[in-house]
């Protein structure tokens, strides 16, 4: 195995097919996932007209499997991005500017990393109330605490280097040095974060829709496709089967891809590790 | 040491008064209120006069920063309010629910513990193995696999399928509708157990000191049993108390599967119905619950590695 990054290119592999389904959704499959409801198909078994079979209003599960990776992947990448931009900013410059800033950051982690995510997002999607963009702000107000030790230690280290005085010395505003000279010296443990971040917030987003806090039906939400599954479950498991086995892949393949980008960015790691 | 517990002990106070701050700011702000909510119920606008009288009755007439006061005044006495929908105290519903979401916490746990160690060590001494692999490739699934849809297929094997176990409920707490919610709930901690022993092992299998064991001739089973076994249970003891502390919060989806009637359960029912005292009183007890866990852990770790107090 030694050489051959499989979790890089399997992980890689598993998330292609996900971008690839939800990007040509329309060109996959010629029904529409909301209104090609038809009761005479009611809750019929995969087949070769219907790949993953239908629900209970007679959809087409594929086609609603394929249009719910577009809301998965939104919610997951939106809400990462917003966490990454809050943890950087937030960690940068607490490290960069210490004093009152840098206690005030800290203790703000710290509240953070006490609340358990997917709690405060639900606290927030409580007063939002349901809809995507809530989702987006819900889960991307509530993650970036990790984002957020890794820029202000990273910065910590880095801050001391002399590249860093240098650009002081030239007279570079502090944005300017943290934008710079700090931020693209930790693009690495960022992005394996990032990464494994939008695996935790699409997790996230199905246990919310699965709640019925976050997408509402009739919209093809993985998450709130199995509340409706739940009900039919001894009729229809494959309505439980496939929005599930979609989620897993997904969250898999971004969590291989995580964990396959540490290793190739620190091969240091994979070699203590075999 | 007992300084070095104090002073944890301490420390745990700004923050829980922060999470109280938080929550309370987060909820002092929502548009609708319980009064709104409690009146629309599908049968037109709500009638003016009626949501002033509710509204009087709840104390939300009054401005917020004196809700805030009132509000951590009751809280240092213990006191979290009155519930709008049950109308009893805040304290009084959580502590009707608080033991079944232990019970499931702790089924849960020792349901990861009993698989996932063993499993970690066993894959560890033989890295690259096939069993190594199988349990890799299971500690990976566990992560990445939303708990409420293993929940749902083991109901329908298990429950509806093969009839052993019942699909749902709490059975006036017997044993068998606790199995499939904690097997549920066990699968993620399992899966990081598995991995953390495996890694930990494997990391403490390389350093000078097992090696010096080796070379002055102490058998295997010596150097597992004096050496590894005690410096991986460091790593253990905190990757079990992670887990545990923040095992309530994971609870939520899972008890609203199953309907257990723990805290997780009445969270989202309370959210529904905007009953905010008890979203409040829950959150917190969620949140007091891993801070606890938490201290308690450094505390032990502390204990454990005689290195950690020097820092």
């Amino acid at each position: 195995m030694r050489g051959f990054n499989f979790n890089l290119w399997f992980g890689g592999f598993l998330t292609l097919v996900v971008v690839i389904g939800a990007l040509f959704a329309p060109l996959l499959t010629s029904l529409d996932p909301v209104y090609d409801a038809n009761l005479m198909n009611a809750e019929l078994p995969p087949d070769g007209e219907f790949w993953f079979g239908t629900d209970e209003q007679g959809r087409d599960i594929f086609t609603r499997v394929l249009y719910g990776a577009r809301i998965s992947l939104t919610v997951g990448v939106v809400s990462q991005i917003i966490n990454s931009v809050i943890g950087l900013a937030l960690g940068i410059s607490a490290a960069y500017w210490g004093g009152w800033w840098d206690d005030l950051v800290n203790g703000l982690t710290n509240v953070m990393l006490a609340i358990p995510s997917l709690i405060f997002a639900l606290a927030i999607m409580a007063i939002l109330g349901p809809g995507l963009l809530s989702l987006l702000i819900a889960l991307g107000l509530t993650n970036w605490s990790w984002t957020c030790r890794i820029a202000r230690s990273s910065t910590l280290s880095l801050k001391g280097q002399g590249y860093v005085q240098a650009a002081q010395t030239l007279g570079y505003g502090d944005i300017r040095i943290m934008a710079t000279q700090l931020l693209p010296n930790m693009v690495g443990p960022i992005l394996v974060i990032s990464t494994l971040g939008i695996g935790a917030a699409v997790l996230a987003e199905a246990a919310l829709s699965f709640l019925g806090l976050g997408i509402r039906p009739p919209f093809p939400s993985w998450g709130s496709m199995l509340t409706n599954a739940r009900e039919l479950i001894a009729i229809a498991p494959w309505a439980t089967i496939f929005p599930g086995l979609a989620i897993f892949v997904t969250v898999l393949g971004f969590n291989l891809l995580g964990d396959g980008l540490r290793d190739y960015l620190d091969p240091h790691m994979r070699t203590r590790e075999q | 040491m007992l300084g070095f517990t104090i002073r944890r002990i301490l420390q745990m106070i700004p923050t829980i008064l922060a999470v109280a701050l938080l929550v309370f700011v987060i909820f002092s702000i929502i548009p609708g209120s319980f009064a709104s909510s409690l009146m629309s119920d599908g049968r037109g606008g709500a009638d003016a006069d009626m949501l002033a009288r509710i509204n009087a009755e709840f104390g939300l007439d009054k401005p917020v920063h004196v809700r805030f006061f009132e509000y951590i005044t009751g809280l240092i006495q213990f006191d979290l309010g009155t519930s709008f929908k049950f109308r009893e105290p805040v304290t009084d519903v959580i502590n009707a629910r608080i033991w079944a979401s232990l019970k499931l916490s702790i089924a849960a746990m020792v349901f990861a513990i009993a698989i996932g160690v063993p499993l970690g060590f066993i894959a560890a001494l033989r890295p690259g193995s096939i069993l190594d692999t199988i349990t890799m490739v299971f500690a990976v699934s566990g992560l990445s696999m939303p708990q409420f849809w293993l929940g749902l297929l083991l109901m329908y094997f298990f429950a509806l399928q093969l009839g052993w176990l019942p699909s749902f409920g709490y059975g006036g707490g017997q044993l068998k509708y606790l199995i499939l919610p904690a097997i549920t709930l066990g699968v993620t901690p399992l899966a990081l157990l598995a991995r953390t022993t495996r890694a930990g092992v494997l990391e403490i299998m390389n350093e000078d000191f097992i090696r010096t064991a080796h070379s002055k001739g102490m058998s295997n089973a010596r150097v597992i049993r004096w050496h590894l076994l005690r410096n991986v249970m460091v790593l253990v003891v905190t990757t079990i108390g992670l887990q545990f502390g923040s095992m309530m919060g994971q609870a939520v989806v899972i008890e609203k599967l199953f309907a257990w009637p723990g805290i997780g359960l009445l969270l989202v029912d309370s959210v529904a119905v905007r009953d905010i005292p008890v979203v409040q009183g829950t959150i917190l007890v969620i949140v007091v619950w891993f801070l606890v866990i938490n201290t308690f852990v450094d505390i032990i770790y502390a204990a454990i590695d005689p290195r950690i107090k020097q820092t």
